[in-house]
This record gives structure tokens, sequence and C-alpha cells, in this order.
């Protein structure tokens, strides 16, 4: 009777890791084949920048219940730090985006006070970090360090492969750090955290360190992100890559797959960035309505997402 | 000069602790923050524009068309949405999840309804002549307007203190469960402040053309993010509470208009990320708040 236990929850295990190392792979595998079958590479890459940003978000949000409206932030940061570290010191483009990440996670170390706050007022607070960081990027004063509102134009390091590549590796990586962050003792411990704090640092929980933790490395995701992406549009202004439609996007992504797995923001980003080019782009306004009703219906009825419909019968989503 | 932005900074005040009202009444009552408050405000702009051009309506009496009709419209959002939201699991993130799909909503049916375009309403319809006061003079529409709110504050105050519903509405701010135990009608009520609440927004909206200049749909998030700054640096729940934070935050938008005018767009952001972080229970605060 033991041993027949044993066995089967081994076999869950061995089950379990196979569907975990299954979404990696079929992202991988989906982004890196598809642009020799669909030749808009555009709608790839950006489908796989706001699967990043979701992910990203889910992170935040799933794991520690930090809802970032001003997610964006570190997406416009990444961009800048890789446009001026192209422009002033003359990087070649890998590294200035290794630097825009970084930008953007010493910008989330100066804004981590933020995490004292909880809820709604974490929400609008980061909402208005990221529109003072947006508003100074695009400051008249600062013409000569960011182009101000004038934009950026890196035409000479313009590599849309390269960066392709790049945006293929950014999203990849961040899926499996996804899943072992899911899998390990540290997001049970998050998790813990986000359901009572109180509770989950009398359990000997590092509460501030983890959360400062899962700040850091979502920072980093979105600067990233931000990077490669200012890198591959090569031309672009404050207002395109501080458009705050971008981190409502990455969470509506998010929410509609279901946060706190890591299938929610893949499935999330394929099928509303799908829905979103075919009608989002000549039509934005109708796309608005859509998934401003469709969010109003998950709060209502299905708080989980859609993969909650699966889970709701006892199957394992990774 | 520093008189100048001082008067226009207090006349700009009332109105934007007018503008914060209805946001602090709905989470003082209810917790829940609504993300969609400013874009009732816009919705209230667009209703004074549309009944001026179209029937010549002078805004005073838009002001009473917009509170009748957004209460209304307040009825027939909260009995569907929220005594929903209240039983979930987690109803205060939910809440602002749903109120942030309202205003998703909203924003893209009034780009359907009134196009993209800027939209607003001649500052000179209540006459050209300028308020003359210590030797500098301002628009007169300001003025009415700071009159029209600073009067809506006083109502909303009066209704709060000295009429029975307002008690019930002050007791259940103060403690949620205690109200319902004591057989006060806590849904009712939850559902009057909803209503209220979005019918100042609007109210608030009627007279926004004239003190922000032109309105278009995409206004709205920015409007709410002022609002919940005035709201926190006032304290939650407090009118008053609303009157002070619109006074800190016109005055220091005038001041910085005058002295550092290419930072001024920072103001209410700014503001709001110190006052979180420094003094999270607002100017008037007193215990801490659990949100």
């Amino acid at each position: 009777m033991l041993n027949s236990l044993a066995s089967r929850s081994k076999q869950n295990a061995s089950k379990r890791l196979l569907a975990n190392s299954l979404v990696p792979l079929l992202v991988l595998a989906g982004f890196s084949l598809s642009p020799l079958v669909y030749a808009n590479h555009t709608i790839l890459f950006q489908m796989m920048a706001f699967m990043a940003l979701a992910q990203g978000v889910n992170l935040l949000y799933g794991f520690t219940g930090y809802l970032p409206f001003g997610y964006v932030g570190f997406f416009g940061i990444g961009a800048y730090g890789m446009a001026m570290s192209i422009q002033l010191w003359h990087f070649p483009g890998l590294l200035a985006v290794l630097m825009g990440g970084l930008l953007s996670v010493i910008i989330a170390i100066i804004f981590s006070p933020l995490l004292r706050l909880s809820g709604a007022y974490f929400a609008i607070s980061s909402l208005a970090a990221s529109e003072v960081l947006s508003n100074v990027v695009s400051n008249s004063q600062l013409t000569h360090l960011t182009g101000g509102p004038y934009g950026e134009s890196l035409t000479q390091s313009y590599h849309p492969l390269t960066s392709y590549v790049a945006m293929v590796v950014v999203l990849v990586l961040t899926t499996v750090l996804l899943i072992v962050i899911r899998n390990a003792p540290f997001g049970r411990a998050l998790m813990a955290i986000r359901e009572d704090p109180v509770s989950a640092a009398m359990a000997g929980i590092a509460v501030v360190r983890s959360r400062s933790v899962v700040w850091l490395l979502s920072a980093l995701i979105a600067g990233l992100t931000g990077a490669i992406f200012g890198w591959h549009l090569s031309v672009f202004y404050p207002s395109t890559v501080f458009d705050l439609n971008i981190s409502i996007l990455a969470i509506v992504f998010t929410l509609f797959g279901g946060s706190g797995t890591v299938t929610g923001p893949v499935l999330g980003s394929i099928v509303l960035y799908g829905l979103y080019n075919a009608i989002g782009i000549s039509e934005p306004q109708y796309f608005q309505l859509i998934y401003g009703l469709l969010i109003m219906a998950l709060v209502l009825f299905l708080p989980g997402g859609v993969v909650s419909l699966i889970q709701r019968r006892g199957n394992y989503v990774p | 000069m520093f008189t100048y932005s001082l008067i226009s900074g207090i006349l700009f005040g009332l109105f934007f602790g007018f503008m914060a009202l209805g946001l602090n009444l709905i989470f003082g009552v209810m917790q829940m923050v609504n993300l969609a408050h400013g874009d009732f405000v816009v919705l209230g702009g667009y209703l004074a524009v549309v009944l001026y051009s179209s029937l010549h309506l002078n805004p005073v009496v838009s002001l009473v068309v917009a509170l009748l009709l957004f209460f209304v419209v307040g009825l027939l959002l909260f009995f569907p949405l929220i005594p929903r939201l209240s039983n979930s699991r987690d109803p205060e993130m939910l809440s602002l999840i749903l109120f942030f799909g309202l205003s998703q909503v909203l924003e893209a049916l009034m780009v359907i309804g009134f196009g993209d375009n800027p939209r607003s309403l001649p500052l000179s319809i209540f006459g050209n002549a300028p308020w003359h006061f210590l030797g500098q003079s301002y628009q007169i529409v300001w003025v009415i307007t700071a009159g029209v709110s600073l009067l809506m504050i006083a109502l909303t105050y009066l209704f709060l203190y000295y009429t029975r519903t307002g008690q019930a509405v002050r007791a259940v701010m103060g403690n949620r469960d205690e109200a319902m135990a004591s057989g006060l009608p806590v849904k009712r009520t939850s559902a009057i402040i909803f209503s209220l609440g979005l019918a100042l927004a609007a109210m608030s909206g009627v007279l926004s053309p004239f003190m922000i200049g032109s309105l278009d749909p995409t206004s709205g998030l920015g409007l709410t993010t002022i609002a919940f700054a005035i709201v926190v640096i006032g304290s939650l729940g407090n009118p008053l509470g609303s009157v002070l934070g619109g006074l800190v935050y016109g005055i220091s938008l005038m001041l910085m208009q005058t002295y550092l005018s290419s930072w001024s767009v920072l103001v209410p952001y700014l503001l709001l990320l110190i006052i979180v972080l420094v003094k999270p229970s607002g100017l008037l605060g007193k215990g801490v708040r659990h949100a």
C-alpha cells in the first residue's frame, strides 16, 4: 500500500517535471521556427516582448500580490539605458542591452521603498513612479543626455536578427526562471508571504529580502525586454517605450491566462496578442472595449484565469 | 508673482479637492479604490460640452443633470458588481482590477462616442470681466468654479454630519463589522455612497473644462492619480481632508508652474510618492490605515 503510494507520487513528480520542462521548450521551438513559416517578424517579436513582460508581472503579482501598474517604467528605463550606452559611450548592441537591464535594476533599488506599501497604494504609487521616470526622461532640459522629447535614433546599431535572437533567449530564460521559482522552496515562501506576511515571517521566512529579490528580478526582466525592444525598433520616443498601455496589456495577458502559473501568461499573450493584431491595430478602441469587459468578467466569474478551468478538475498545470 | 500663484493655487486647490471628494467617500466606506474615478470626471465634462453645444445649457444646469444622471448610473453599476465582489476571496485587489477594467471600457466607449479629439468649453461662458484681488486679476470662471466646489464640499459635510444617512455612512467608515452588527443598513449605505461618489465625480467633471482646459478620453487615468494623491495627502474618509489635500496640490502646482515650469508635470506624482513614503496616514490621519 505505502509502496504503491510512493511509486505513484514518484510517477506524478516525473510527470510534473516533464510538463514543466515542456513549456520553455515549446516557447523556444515556437519562436525559433515560426519566423521560417510566418513572414511578419514584427508581430512575433512584439508577442515575445509582451510574453516576457507578462511573465515579469506574473512573477511580481502572481507570487507576491503586488500589482505593478507602473511596470512599463522599468521597460522604458531599460530601453533608455541601452540607447544612452550606445549614444554616449558607443557600446556594442548586446552589451548595451545588458546596461539597460542593469540601469533598470538600479532604478528598482531606488524605488524599493515602494514595497512598504500594499494593495492599491502600491499599484497607484508604482504608476506615479513610472510617470516620474517618463517625465524626467522626456524633459527637454535633458535633451543632451536622453534626447528629451525628440527620442533616440540608433540606426547605426540596427540589427534585427541579433535582437530577435536576444529576445528569444531572454524570453526562454525568463520562462525557465519562473518554473524554477515556482517549484523551488523560494516560490512557496513567496506565496506564503502573499497570503499572510506576518505568519510567514514567524515561520522563519525572510519577508523583506524575498520580496526585494522578486522586485529586482522582475525589474531586470522588464529592463532587458525594454532594451531589446528599443534596439529592435532602433528609433523610438519616450511616449513609445513609456506607453502606459504596455503595462496594461502585460497585466491583462497575465490575468487572462491565470497569474501564479507559468502557462497562464504564455497562453494569455498568444491568445490576446493575436486578437490585438486581428482587430486592435486598426480599431484600438474596440479592442480596448473587449479587454475591458473581459477583465470585468474575469474578476467576477473566473479570478484564477483561463487555466483555472483546467485546474478545477484536479489537473496539474505548470 | 508669489501672491498670484498662491491665490490661483487656492482656487485650483478647491476645485481639485472637490474632484477628489467622490474617490475619498467611496474608499472610506467600501475600502475600494475606484480606478475609473477620473473617467467619470471626463464623462461629466463631456456631458457639459454636449449639453452646452446642443442645447446651450448653462454648466450650472448641467451640474444638476450630472448629479441625477450619474446617481442612477451608480445604482445601476453597484448592484450587479459590488455585492458579488465583496463576497470574493480578496475584495481589495479584485476591486482594483475590476474598476481598472471599467475604466478601460469607459475610455473605449468615449472614443467610440466622441472621437479622439480634445473637447472644451469657452472660458468666457460667465462673462469676460476678470476678478481683481490684491492687485492681480484672475479668470472669473476660476472664481465661480472654486465657489461651486466649496459649496458642494460644504453640502457633503452637512450631509455626513447632520443627516441620519450621513451618520450611518460615518459609522460604516469607522468600522464596517460593528456597523453591521448594530443593525445599520450597510449595503444600502454603500450603494448610496457609491452612487454619490460617481455623481460628485461627474459634477466636478462638468466644471473641469474651465480648470484643466480640454478633455480627451485618455485624461481619466491621470485625473484618477491626481485625485488619489489628494485623498492620500488629506486623509481618508474625511471631506475636510480632501480640501486640505486639494489646497496642498493646487498651491504646489501653481508655485511649480511659476518658478520651475518645465518640471511642473511631476507635481502630482512626486507629491503622491513623498506622502505615501513619509506619512502614509495623511496629514490629518490619526491611526494606522489597513489597506
